[in-house]
């Protein structure tokens, strides 16, 4: 009997509130109408910093506290990646303001499908049965695939969003049938129950754990299921590129924990043996490719699947100790790619998208502050000390010597090497080369404080990198 | 007799007409949209025979669930579909080409 009343409902604040929010948002930008454009925006950011509020406040009530007979969980990890959601949120629709007004799809449909997608990540973050995981996975993959084809008068918007969208259902589609054989073999689509049920390891689990590792990898973009993601991070507007690259990040981290480190615990030397060759190729394709790359975004984009190599290695050491680096990497790198593509955003102007690698030459002199701030994300994402993606990387290298895999540090350091030469080759570009004629930047005083905020706490944390990988590690125990 | 792995057996089949349908398929999109449909479909029949043979209702309550999902998901491929057609007059897989991926 599930017994179901106001105050039970309490820890799913967020989510409840996000729900409101978007509906008062889609009414409010429908009456203002197309006079009062700022209206939207100035409502999404407020909505989210109410619902930041509500959940530091209430959002926290057990170290573990299920909801809808064990559907919906609520812990430690998921009040802090659920603030971490919304705090992103707000500063990639900062970024993007100017970026949309200049491209005239400055729309409330865009605010309102980036909630949605938030809530989805706030319910896959939350999931506690496999329908909960489902749906989640589905609401955010949805909004996203009708914000990438949100420039209707683009068709190469529309043609990224197709393949996103036919590959992206392909993805849901092997999660699903995944799902399906877990259930069949325990009778139970609860977390929890799954993971007690679930300790031998027969043909039909491994069938059932290589569709769900391969829907789980595609998620995160890993090589051989990476197709999507180069084309959608080139083809949609970069301030989409900016939303995809960073806070879904961590819907798929939880994605993962979830349903392959909690759910499918019994099995975790099955399905780490699965991920390991696909960590390796991943860091291996990614690192390589993006060195030929001349569009900025789609050196990203590979740079992105590389970083995602460096996630999947945390996996693979199937401890909580993994883990806790898979979950500092994710919200590391979130951070840098965050700045990376605010820095695309502002360097543009109306007409001149600046995406291409040979528009940053010489930024130096022209755009010091955008300079300067890419500098710092490069040299983060390079790995340089002490920028905080080093020690980033020095973690999950820690925990793979730990669990006794030398050959992944080799591969990972090997790779780290070549990544590094593409991502210094943007800072020798921007310092070192003549500059070119190209209109300046967006003004925007605000905004270039924010993204100054972000380069300098990609510094400050690479110089105390103490109380995030203790929080880390506290979450994942 | 109809046995579980006759049911099984069918869904497997469903599932690889299915990603069969959609690498082999060179030439329309709505082609596509409709092995995309099958993939689901594959997937509910599976929650269904298991749900059967378990006697156990959240299988097919969740297969519910996919229904619903599978009619947004299908609204929204057919709306991207749509923007397609217009900015390129043609529905063709083949002129998706302008991003190499």
């Amino acid at each position: 009997m599930i017994t179901l009343s106001l105050q039970s409902l309490v820890p799913a604040i967020a989510e409840i509130w996000l729900v409101v929010a978007v509906c008062l948002i889609l009414l409010a930008d429908s009456f203002a109408g197309a006079r009062r454009r700022s209206l939207t925006p100035t409502l999404t950011l407020l909505a989210l910093a109410v619902g930041a509020a509500l959940t530091v406040r209430y959002g926290f009530t057990g170290a573990h506290v299920t909801l809808f007979d064990g559907m919906y969980v609520s812990d430690r990890l998921a009040v802090v990646l659920k603030l971490a959601g919304f705090l992103i949120v707000a500063v990639v629709l900062l970024y993007s303001r100017g970026y949309l007004e200049r491209r005239g799809i400055l729309r409330g449909e865009y605010y309102v499908l980036a909630l949605t997608a938030l809530l989805g990540i706030f319910v896959l973050i939350s999931a506690g049965n496999l329908l909960t995981v489902y749906l989640g996975v589905e609401l955010l993959a949805l909004s996203v695939y009708a914000m990438v084809a949100f420039d209707r008068e683009s068709g190469v918007a529309a043609e990224s969003a197709m393949k996103y969208f036919v590959l992206g259902a392909i993805a849901s589609g092997t999660l699903l049938y995944g799902m399906s054989l877990l259930y069949g073999l325990t009778g139970t689509l609860d977390l929890g129950l799954l993971a007690q049920r679930l300790e031998t390891a027969g043909p039909g689990v491994i069938l059932a754990l290589a569709f769900v590792v391969a829907a789980v990898a595609f998620k995160l973009g890993a090589v051989p299921f990476h197709m999507w993601l180069p084309d959608v991070y080139e083809g949609a507007p970069t301030s989409v590129t900016l939303f995809i690259g960073t806070v879904p990040k961590i819907a798929y981290f939880a994605l993962a924990f979830r349903l392959l480190a909690e759910g499918l615990a019994g099995t975790t030397a099955q399905w780490t043996q699965m991920l390991a060759p696909l960590a390796v190729l991943t860091l291996v394709v990614g690192n390589c490719v993006a060195i030929v790359q001349s569009n900025l975004k789609r050196m990203l984009a590979y740079s992105t699947i590389a970083n995602v190599g460096f996630i999947l290695l945390g996996f693979v050491a199937g401890t909580p100790a993994g883990y806790a680096a898979a979950l500092y990497y994710v919200l590391v790198y979130v951070l840098t790619s965050l700045g990376s593509f605010g820095v695309i955003l502002l360097a543009g102007s109306r007409g001149f998208e600046a995406d291409r690698m040979d528009d940053y030459r010489g930024l130096s002199r022209r755009d010091p502050l955008l300079a300067g701030a890419m500098m710092m994300l490069m040299f983060s994402t390079a790995g340089v000390p002490p920028f905080v993606g080093f020690w980033a990387k020095l973690r999950i290298f820690q925990v793979l010597w730990e669990t006794h895999h030398l050959w992944l540090v080799l591969i990972a350091a090997a790779t780290s090497v070549v990544g590094a030469y593409y991502t210094l080759r943007v800072i020798k570009l921007m310092y070192f080369d003549e500059p070119v004629e190209a209109p300046a930047g967006e003004p925007a005083p605000g905004v270039r404080l924010v993204l100054g905020v972000n380069a300098a706490l990609v510094l400050a944390l690479g110089l105390i990198p103490g109380p995030l990988l203790d929080l880390c590690a506290r979450l994942i125990h | 007799m109809i046995s579980l792995a006759h049911l099984l057996t069918l869904s497997a089949i469903l599932f690889a007409v299915a990603v069969a349908g959609i690498f082999l398929n060179r030439k329309n999109v709505i082609l596509l949209l409709m092995c995309v449909e099958l993939v689901l479909l594959a997937a509910n029949f599976n929650f269904i025979a298991f749900a059967r043979y378990l006697g156990d209702l959240q299988g097919q309550v969740f297969v519910f669930f996919i229904l619903t999902v599978a009619a947004a998901e299908a609204a929204i491929g057919l709306a991207i579909l749509v923007v397609l057609f217009r900015e390129r007059r043609s529905i063709n897989v083949e002129d998706l080409d302008t991003l190499k991926g």
